[in-house]
């Protein structure tokens, strides 16, 4: 995209083109890079080996879907399995294990009708019935199914045919986009047996498993879907050391390379043979209170803490500008039907007012940090206790280790940094974290008036209603909770050049998991 | 009894003793860590329902005591458990990690300990010259760089720059042998380059020492050559301290290279350790303790045992 630019501006140079032509051809580049297609993408070259080498993987991992939370158990599930559906880059419903989705008027009954033809890597058809089972394990306590929470809004299920009907204990017209959380790919008989033995139903199937070293995977020949999964095979090598990683895809030993830390990816972007990409995705880096807690009980303290934080600052020096300013809600554009709100900025003057209306008595407020929390969390308290200092408003930066951070310091201290990594639709990231009986309620954001129009918004099938509803929902956050949202952090990849067809897709890393389906080797 | 089986028994026996507390240490080392491993497991996603569950499907509700004596008599039996993690057995997986630990410790050790030693000869021989100046300084300088420094020059010149070597030394199963010395050729140089200079400079020291002794001015006398008198006369008997300091490197080769597996990717025990700690998997942590403590106590007794052989005042005793 940069060289097509670059070649337009050369031809201006060469005074072959007039302005009408270069801005015509400069709107195009830039409709293309919006739609996110390649640009002049060829026909996709089947064979060869995509080798990506990920951080985020750990000798204690394991092939069981439900237990996938770090970075290359979600890949390996990406790559082996398939769910019902998915979230396309553009957020909208992308049909796979499922042909068709039907629901009542209510959003309570849903039905998916299952493609025929789909096989197992172990040679089985796949049938309603398995579908129901994968369902029924991720329903059940027992299997400590990452996905189990996603799963207790199902009342009963049951075959009908060629269809898996899903009945909830209320409607919800974000059903769909739930079932397309990676935990849920389809496995025979529903991994009952053995939910850890690796077969799936997509385009690659595993050939090793050395958790924490290496997974290989070979071109499965029965896949369904004959426009995907280009290679042979996939290799992933585990690459935890940022350094060491960003060493392999230098020197090509591997084809992409995740998690590029943004302090070197602009140094990164200029070695040969490589290009970085970036696309925003739905993870946040925040700092949380509890609105039930002094001196956080206040809205004014909180409000003056939320004006007291340089927004902009923090993307420039702590993301080095791979992200964009978050706005004292969870939601961004990355998600469907998202509603744009007035910006909140930086306000030494307003917080300060606030401050002193707020009757704190000027004791520190202590903010807890680690670099667990999340990469560069430190500095980030750092800088909001300069900003917030130039307010008048005295910050205390306490440092946690990073051991036990999770289990003592988040979700117990009344105002600490933390991170979270986004969820598919708005229905689900409100409810996780904001609803006033969710566990994890980090903020202790607890508004009757919000819980109900959550619940309303999520039995309401009409997309400009509920877009309203959800604008609405953003609002309450923004104004009254107990969230500093300072910045959404971009997905940053490192791709080899002979990788082709990469796309833009910010709903997880690498295309959404999707590099090895989607691209393939010139 | 001959006083050397005597004193051998003696130093076995102490071992074994050694290696008993040691894995009361470790069993009590894991004990006292902050969490538990199902808070661990669980991470941002704990609920108390679901930590109670995994609490008591693990066994952790059980008193620390009976614990202790039921991983040990099944320790001694060979079977070091289930990681709580996955679900792998810790024998299996952790047999694959200390073969490729002890594969690369081999390497490191082969290039290294004669290279230390002939280095250390040559810088006796040629005391106070420049031969010796410059094999001191240069093996001062590279036990004086942090290994992880050592390894991103080494991968940024020999990988990213010259492309000569792979940066990623991951070794799996069906890998050719000359493959897999291709592939560890990067982290053994830098692993010689941090143990060469230790050594090295010990036999120097060592060897020196011998020199001052009235026998060597004999062999002088005699009209031997110097490097001769070196390596035949002053060398056996410098041999005690000299294998002393081998095997603590070697010790340090197998149980203290977890940084240079890290920035080398390799799948060694070290690696393996980190990643159960970070996730408090127990058993599995356990099992790496008493293993790196046997390599640790079982290196130091063979030391041990060959400077008493070395010695001929207990060989011969009158």
């Amino acid at each position: 995209m940069k060289d097509d630019l670059a070649l337009l501006i050369d031809r201006i140079d060469a005074a072959r083109l007039n302005r009408r032509g270069f801005m015509g051809g400069a709107a195009a580049i830039g409709a293309l890079t919006t739609m996110g297609a390649p640009a002049f993408a060829a026909d996709p070259v089947k064979g060869g080996i995509l080798k990506m080498g990920l951080g985020g993987g750990e000798s204690t991992n394991s092939l069981d879907p439900g237990l996938a939370a770090s970075q290359v158990p979600f890949h390996i599930n990406r790559i082996i399995g398939e769910p019902l559906v998915d979230v396309a880059a553009d957020g909208t419903l992308e049909m796979r294990i499922a042909e068709a989705v039907e629901s009542s008027a209510d959003a309570v009954v849903w039905r998916f009708t299952i493609r025929k033809g789909v096989k197992f890597h172990n040679g089985a058809d796949l049938t309603p019935d398995d579908v129901l089972k994968t369902l029924e394990r991720h329903s059940n306590k027992e299997s400590s199914s990452g996905a189990f929470g996603i799963m207790e809004g199902i009342a009963s299920m049951r075959v009908d045919g060629d269809v898996v009907e899903v009945t909830l204990h209320s409607g919800n017209a974000d059903l769909p986009y739930l079932m397309a959380d990676y935990h849920l790919q389809i496995q025979p008989g529903g991994g009952m047996a053995n939910p850890a033995d690796g077969i799936g139903c997509g385009a690659y199937k595993i050939v090793v498993n050395e958790p924490g070293v290496r997974h290989t995977f070979e071109k499965f020949a029965d896949y369904w879907d004959t426009t995907r999964g280009h290679y042979d095979g996939v290799e992933i090598t585990v690459i935890n050391d940022a350094t060491a990683r960003m060493a392999a895809i230098q020197s090509g030993q591997v084809h992409i390379a995740n998690r590029v830390d943004p302090k070197i990816a602009k140094l990164l972007s200029r070695a040969p043979g490589l290009s970085v990409q970036n696309v925003s995705g739905r993870g946040h880096y925040v700092f949380i209170m509890h609105c039930d807690t002094a001196p956080f009980d206040n809205a004014d303290l909180r409000n003056a803490l939320k004006l007291a934080i340089n927004r902009e600052e923090l993307v420039d020096k702590i993301l080095d500008g791979y992200g964009s300013v978050g706005n004292d809600t969870p939601i961004n554009a990355a998600y469907p039907l998202f509603t744009e709100l007035k910006q909140r900025t930086y306000d030494p003057a307003a917080a300060a007012e606030l401050y002193k209306k707020s009757g704190h008595d000027g004791s520190p407020i202590i903010l807890r940090v680690a670099d667990g929390a999340f990469p560069g969390a430190v500095d980030a308290g750092a800088l909001f206790q300069q900003s917030a200092a130039a307010a008048g408003i005295p910050l205390e930066i306490k440092r946690e280790p990073n051991d036990g951070y999770w289990s003592e310091v988040w979700n117990k201290q009344p105002f600490c940094a933390s991170y979270w990594g986004g969820r598919p639709v708005q229905d689900q990231m409100f409810s996780t974290a904001y609803l006033s009986t969710a566990d994890w309620n980090d903020t202790r954001f607890k508004v009757p008036a919000f819980d109900e129009l959550l619940l309303a918004a999520r039995a309401e099938l009409d997309p400009a209603k509920r877009t309203e509803m959800y604008k609405t929902l953003s609002q309450m956050v923004h104004d009254d909770g107990g969230l500093i949202c300072p910045m959404f952090n971009d997905f940053i990849e490192a791709v080899g050049d002979t990788v082709q067809g990469w796309e833009k897709n910010g709903v997880q890393e690498c295309m959404n998991g999707l590099a090895p389906h989607k691209t393939w080797l010139a | 009894m001959h006083p050397v089986i005597k004193l051998l028994a003696q130093r076995i026996s102490l071992g074994l003793l050694l290696l008993l507390a040691a894995s009361v240490l470790i069993f009590i080392g894991t004990q006292i860590l902050p969490g538990d491993v199902a808070q661990s497991i669980l991470g941002q996603g704990a609920t108390p329902e679901t930590l109670a569950n995994l609490r008591a499907e693990l066994g952790l509700n059980d008193p620390p005591l009976t614990r202790y004596f039921n991983w040990l008599f099944a320790a001694m039996q060979g079977d070091l458990g289930t990681a709580l993690t996955n679900g792998q057995d810790i024998a299996t997986s952790m047999g694959k990690r200390l073969g490729n630990t002890l594969f690369l410790a081999f390497w490191a050790a082969v290039v290294a300990v004669p290279m230390a030693i002939i280095l250390g000869l040559i810088a006796v021989r040629y005391q106070g010259r420049w031969p010796d100046r410059v094999i001191s300084s240069c093996t001062l300088a590279t036990v004086s760089v942090p290994e992880f420094l050592l390894g991103y020059i080494a991968i940024f010149f020999f990988s990213v720059q010259f492309r000569l070597l792979p940066s990623l030394a991951t070794v799996y199963d069906g890998m050719g042998f000359w493959d897999r010395l291709y592939a560890i050729a990067l982290p053994v140089i830098v692993l010689v380059l941090v143990v060469l200079g230790h050594m090295m400079r010990m036999t120097r020291a060592a060897i020196l020492n011998v020199m001052q002794s009235p026998y060597v001015e004999t062999a002088e006398l005699k009209g031997l050559r110097k490097f001769t008198i070196i390596a035949r006369h002053a060398f056996p008997n410098a041999i005690a301290p000299v294998v002393n300091v081998v095997m603590l490197n070697l010790a340090y080769l197998v149980v203290g290279v977890v940084v240079v597996e890290v920035v080398f990717v390799y799948p060694g025990m070290g690696q393996y350790l980190v990643d159960h700690v970070s996730k408090r998997d127990v058993p599995v942590v356990q099992a790496c303790g008493l293993v790196f403590a046997a390599v640790y106590i079982g290196l130091n007794l063979v030391a041990d045992v060959v400077s008493i052989l070395a010695n001929p005042r207990l060989r011969h005793p009158k």
